[in-house]
């Protein structure tokens, strides 16, 4: 463990005094196997990672490309439940930077909306990010996360209206900015409009603004750093974790590591 | 008779059901799609279109008439309305015609679809070639096989057909591979929802295209007899044929029930009963009833009929089951077979497979409809020429 935030903002709040953005790499939960969970975000920490991000998977994961996708399938297929997943962070939380969930509505509503939200906190993630409950859906999740003092982490696209901008006034935490139109996945190039993304959240927001969707290399972490608070990393590690197997925490600092010198002012 | 609540409401829910669940990307194209379609509905060039359409090339009206042998069988009177006479051989080009207007007048030159059975896509294919339209559909590896003869009909009509290897390989991962590709091109790219599911307006917009269903029969029906029937029975995978023939029926006095996959049996858990069941869930940008596991992960649908083997079902049947306005229950694989024969052998009709789960469920309640004097309306909302091989070869065992 390399610093002492206890918060969301306590993260952005220090990275922005280093002069350089937050690294958020993502996890998903079970894969390759659950009990490798504590090891794989011990090794993000070790790697420089600001905020770890696991996915708790869904049978059908619409806003992912096929690394994040096969990721979930084998996870389910190794019989990951989600209530060993809220045991497992539990552990992991009391000696990590900030954690936050990914997953889709329908496990969280399954759950029960206020009773998943409750047993998130209790496990000690700091926020939430439901790709596929958009900001006009989560009245009600909002106010159970404000209940239980987590961060629901609203999505904002390239598609984004200025008035979907204009309504994440009460936001704690962050704002996820996806860099393109389309899913999840690895991919060769930046989309050329983050820059523009990103000035335009700041027009209606100070919250910060992390970008994820498509950030595959060091150079890329390194551009998307230059404009944005938080540079979001999914695929391509996964797919490291998925080709390391049993080495995968070694892997993962490695590639954590390089992304983070790529981000260090 | 109470009547019913006008729903959607605004913000496209039936009740607690419907909504929007679906990635930020996509929900400034749904406000865009709600604004263009209420402006094609109060433009009667855009009725007018669609009517002559599906008058000069689908051929409606379908016609409905009393099922002589059968209603001698059971002992009562039962009607037909045969969608199966449709161009395309169902239901589904009522909504496809509909949506390429919309695509057409929102500038949208390129087409996706899901399939599943393939009778949607093939509906698809065939609005797009209608008009030159660029169409690619969506489909389960596992349909691929099941149904080749409605891949290379869709090739024929020009339409790509692009496999979907994730998951189960049929329809709910089609559907999941189709909104991909729309988050991917949301800006070039039509989505034609073939069911009434999906995020707002879908539901309310299929329903309404497929709603000729109901607005013809109803006026059919009082012409042949003078009345309306006692009950309304039509297949429900999504729900879009029975949503199309109920919604015209809602404030009359007459018994709407629709028909579920029962697969194998509900006790199997091979099954699409998804209403029987009774679930509440969220999948493809809906908040209705869906088949899943203890932890909300969604469970594969089973049913000999592709096009009932979905794990969801339309927001506005689950409104009309919790509301008690429409009664749902699940028939067998082996029950609709025995229909799909009885059926052919009767009335020289060989039915869709779906569209033989409602038959079934008429000739497995005949003695309480005998005893209510019945007048029984089925919606026979495909044919079933694309089963016949499935069932030859379920029937000499080597399915």
């Amino acid at each position: 463990m390399t610093n002492t935030d206890r918060t969301l903002q306590d993260v952005f709040a220090r990275t922005k005094q280093q002069n350089r953005a937050a690294l958020i790499p993502y996890v998903t939960a079970g894969h390759p196997h659950l009990q490798d969970l504590g090891a794989l975000v011990a090794a993000l920490n070790e790697g420089g990672a600001d905020i770890v991000e696991i996915g708790i998977p869904f049978s059908d994961p619409l806003a992912d490309g096929p690394v994040l996708q096969k990721a979930a399938t084998d996870a389910l297929a190794s019989g990951t439940k989600i209530r060993d997943i809220l045991a497992a962070t539990e552990k992991i939380t009391r000696n990590s930077v900030p954690v936050v969930y990914l997953t889709y509505i329908n496990p969280v509503y399954h759950f029960g909306l206020k009773e998943f939200i409750h047993a998130a906190a209790q496990s000690g993630v700091k926020g939430i990010i439901i790709p596929d409950l958009p900001w006009q859906e989560s009245q009600e999740v909002f106010a159970y996360t404000q209940e239980e003092g987590v961060s629901l982490i609203p999505l904002v696209a390239p598609t984004s209206t200025d008035a979907h901008i204009a309504s994440l006034q009460a936001v704690t935490g962050f704002i996820y900015g996806v860099s393109l139109t389309g899913v999840t996945g690895v991919r060769q190039d930046v989309d050329h409009g983050v820059g523009a993304m990103v000035a335009r959240i700041k027009q209606f927001t100070s919250q910060p603004v992390a970008i994820g969707f498509g950030i595959s290399t060091p150079e890329h972490a390194r551009e998307v750093g230059r404009v944005a608070d938080g540079v979001i990393v999914g695929s391509a590690l996964v797919r490291i974790v998925d080709e390391a197997q049993d080495k995968a925490p070694q892997a993962a600092y490695e590639f954590v590591a390089s992304l983070r010198a790529a981000l260090n002012p | 008779m109470a009547v019913m609540n006008n729903v959607p409401d605004g913000q496209g829910r039936f009740g607690s059901f419907g909504g929007r669940y679906v990635p930020e990307t996509l929900m400034p194209v749904l406000d865009e799609l709600t604004l263009a379609y209420d402006q094609a509905k109060q433009d009667a060039s855009f009725a007018a279109e669609l009517a002559a359409l599906l008058k000069d090339y689908v051929g409606r009206p379908t016609p409905l008439r009393r099922a002589d042998r059968l209603s001698a069988r059971v002992g009562f009177d039962v009607y037909l309305k045969r969608e199966d006479l449709n161009h395309t051989g169902a239901h589904k080009i009522n909504n496809t015609m509909g949506q390429i207007l919309l695509a057409r007048r929102m500038g949208k030159t390129r087409i996706i679809a899901e399939t599943g059975a393939g009778q949607h896509g093939v509906a698809t294919a065939t609005a797009a070639a209608l008009f030159g339209l660029s169409a690619q559909v969506y489909m389960g590896e596992e349909d691929v096989k099941r149904q080749a003869l409605n891949v290379y009909r869709m090739q024929l009509l020009g339409a790509e057909v692009i496999p979907v290897h994730s998951g189960s390989r049929t329809l709910k991962d089609a559907t999941n591979e189709a909104i991909r590709d729309w988050v991917t091109n949301v800006r070039s790219t039509f989505y034609v929802i073939g069911s009434v599911v999906g995020p707002h307006p879908y539901p309310m917009m299929v329903r309404d295209f497929q709603s000729v269903i109901g607005n013809e029969a109803r006026r059919q029906f009082q012409d042949v007899t003078g009345g309306l029937p006692t009950h309304i029975v039509a297949p429900v995978g999504g729900g879009s044929n029975s949503m199309g023939i109920f919604y015209a029926f809602r404030n009359d006095p007459v018994a709407l029930v629709g028909v579920e996959a029962g697969g194998e049996g509900v006790e199997t858990g091979k099954h699409a009963a998804t209403i029987t069941v009774g679930m509440k869930g969220i999948l493809h940008g809906s908040l209705s009833y869906l088949l899943q596991d203890e932890d909300g992960q969604i469970i594969p649908a089973h049913s000999i009929s592709a096009g009932l083997d979905y794990p969801g079902v339309g927001p506005e049947h689950a409104y009309f089951h919790d509301t008690k306005r429409a009664e749902y229950h699940a028939i067998t694989d082996t029950e609709a077979l025995a229909a799909f024969h009885e059926l052919s052998l009767l009335e020289g009709i060989i039915p869709a497979l779906e569209s033989a789960h409602a038959v079934a469920w008429v000739v497995k309640e005949q003695e309480r409809l005998r005893s209510q004097h019945a007048r029984v309306l089925i919606n026979l909302s495909g044919r079933g020429d694309k089963d016949v091989d499935a069932v030859r070869e379920y029937e000499e065992g080597t399915h």
